[in-house]
């Protein structure tokens, strides 16, 4: 390999999280660190071509931003350094002088304290999933603006508020406490999982690409899982995450439209994915006690599994996905849960039944809820029920994809 | 270190209608506290503010000072208590914050230097 692109390509994607946390170890310099890595990788783009590929690319990178920083730090005054510096903790502070060796064999755990600090619960959970993206995974600020449908100057000014208030706040870069672990690790999860929800969540038109950047969230998990590889709630999100994106490919048709998971062509779905997922969900670890977090990503994850390993639409075990939906309810109860539990029902019972586990639900503002209902009168023959409840989805929808589905869905629908 | 203000909200008349057991563990909670902020910093200073209605509120309206009975915004929760802390970093606040007697709500508010 030494096209010097791929490589700078590939070093950036598998080395950013690491070199920023080594750089921000040393130097505690939120501010300054993140262009200077920049720097060295638009440097990296003009000289590679030119100069060819050097030996360890990582390190060039990281030598190359260490200058621009040394010659930030000398031309500021030490007065305006101090009130800017990152906290780190005690111990990290002692091996400082040590950890500027090459990057191949780092002290691992300034990448987990990197990840600590970004998501740290006194950060909004969206502020974290951007600040995550951008310091470990390396996602350009207008990718992490598109994932999250928000104007790229939002973005950039939501990243800049994160790291002031971490610095301001005395947010660490470092590992918590033993018994502070388990929430955080949560909140971790929580936050990768929102910025893969995101990717997924409707736009404005077919964007092949977000879901592709909901991707850049896994790699977040595999990240933090690679410093703690036996925590039960990261191998539940990871393998959530992956029976859900190892469908990507499928989930819009060629014209761009959002393909039904029953009509979703599974030659299409990614199966190596679906068998890596498999196998975390298999875990050792996940036979252990665990917090609610990690319960209901096990939960989840099961239901996906399901699907996935359905061999056609029609042969889904709809009721084994019900109890799994049932235990799911006593982790976590939300009326989004139940609307999926009923839709369940609805498949393992019939449409009467399902309707019936409807009751009770509020979802206000929602068009989920007569979306669904909508649905089930339908399938139940009562088309009058069934355009009404079409009508109050259509008025309650925002995404224009979808409400051009539900009014196509209430035409159709006989009287 | 890190020097944080903390702002205690609780809702007026809580503690003295408490019963003697609980009022007990309101002043066993901020001795904990006061044992950990001595353990990983220092507490500068601390007071219990007395209620709102006691409060005065002075202003400059037009240029022209202002003086007028209450606090300066009304809220069901009130702030009752300070304590003015520096303490290592942003984890060391939460965990002295959550030693505080659960019926608080304390905001946690990061000092800054201003310099001329």
């Amino acid at each position: 390999m030494t096209d010097p692109a791929g490589v700078l390509d590939a070093t950036v994607r598998e080395q950013w999280g690491r070199l920023t946390s080594l750089l921000l170890g040393h130097y505690r310099r939120l501010d300054l660190v993140e262009d200077a890595l920049g720097d060295a990788v638009e440097a990296a783009a003009r000289h590679w071509p030119a100069r060819g590929v050097p030996d360890n690319p990582a390190a060039w990178l990281l030598t190359t931003a260490r200058r621009r920083l040394v010659d930030q730090l000398r031309a500021e005054s030490m007065a305006r350094r101090k009130g800017v510096l990152l906290v780190t903790d005690a111990e990290r502070r002692q091996e400082s002088g040590r950890v500027m060796a090459d990057p191949g064999g780092v002290v691992d755990d300034d990448l987990l304290r990197l990840v600590m600090m970004c998501a740290h619960p006194a950060l909004s959970r969206e502020a974290a999933s951007a600040l995550a993206l951008r310091l470990v995974v390396g996602v350009s600020t207008h990718d992490i603006a598109r994932l999250f449908l928000v104007p790229e100057t939002t973005m950039a000014a939501r990243l800049t508020r994160a790291k002031k208030k971490v610095v301001t706040a005395g947010i660490p870069f470092a590992v918590p406490s033993v018994e502070d672990l388990p929430d955080r690790l949560d909140a971790v999860a929580q936050t990768a999982y929102l910025a893969f929800t995101a990717g997924y969540a409707p736009g404005s038109g077919p964007d092949l690409l977000r879901a592709e950047l909901a991707g850049s969230a896994i790699s977040l998990v595999r990240v933090t899982l690679a410093q703690r590889p036996d925590e039960p709630v990261l191998l539940a999100l990871l393998a959530l995450m992956l029976f859900q994106h190892s469908r990507r490919d499928a989930r819009l048709s060629e014209a761009g439209e959002l393909v039904l998971l029953a009509d979703q062509d599974r030659t299409r779905w990614h199966h190596d994915e679906i068998a890596e997922a498999r196998s975390q969900l298999d875990h050792s670890s996940l036979l252990r006690p665990m917090t609610a977090t990690a319960a209901g990503y096990v939960l989840q994850a099961r239901i996906a599994a399901e699907h996935a390993l359905a061999p056609s639409a029609a042969e889904t075990a709809w009721p084994r996905i019900v109890a799994s939906y049932d235990l799911l309810l006593q982790v976590t109860s939300s009326p989004a849960t139940r609307l999926a539990r009923a839709v369940a029902v609805s498949e393992a019972e019939g449409a009467e039944a399902g309707l019936a586990a409807l009751e009770g639900i509020s979802l206000p503002g929602s068009h989920r809820l007569p979306a669904v209902r909508a649905e089930l009168l339908t399938r139940s023959g009562d088309g009058d029920g069934a355009r009404s409840a079409y009508d109050e989805a259509i008025a309650l929808c925002r995404n224009d994809a979808e409400r051009a589905y539900l009014v196509g869905r209430r035409d159709r629908t006989a009287g | 270190m890190k020097r944080y203000v903390f702002l205690i909200a609780y809702e007026p008349g809580g503690f003295e209608q408490a019963a003697a057991e609980v009022q007990q563990s309101y002043f066993t909670a901020h001795e904990a506290f006061s044992t950990y902020v001595a353990e990983h910093g220092n507490e500068l200073s601390s007071a219990a503010l007395a209620d709102t209605d006691t409060a005065t509120t002075v202003r400059h309206l037009d240029g022209a000072k202002s003086v007028t009975d209450g606090p300066f915004v009304e809220t069901v929760e009130m702030i009752g208590g300070y304590y003015d802390v520096e303490l290592p970093d942003m984890d060391h606040a939460i965990a002295a914050a959550a030693i505080l007697p659960p019926a608080y709500a304390v905001e946690i508010r990061p000092t800054i230097t201003i310099t001329a």
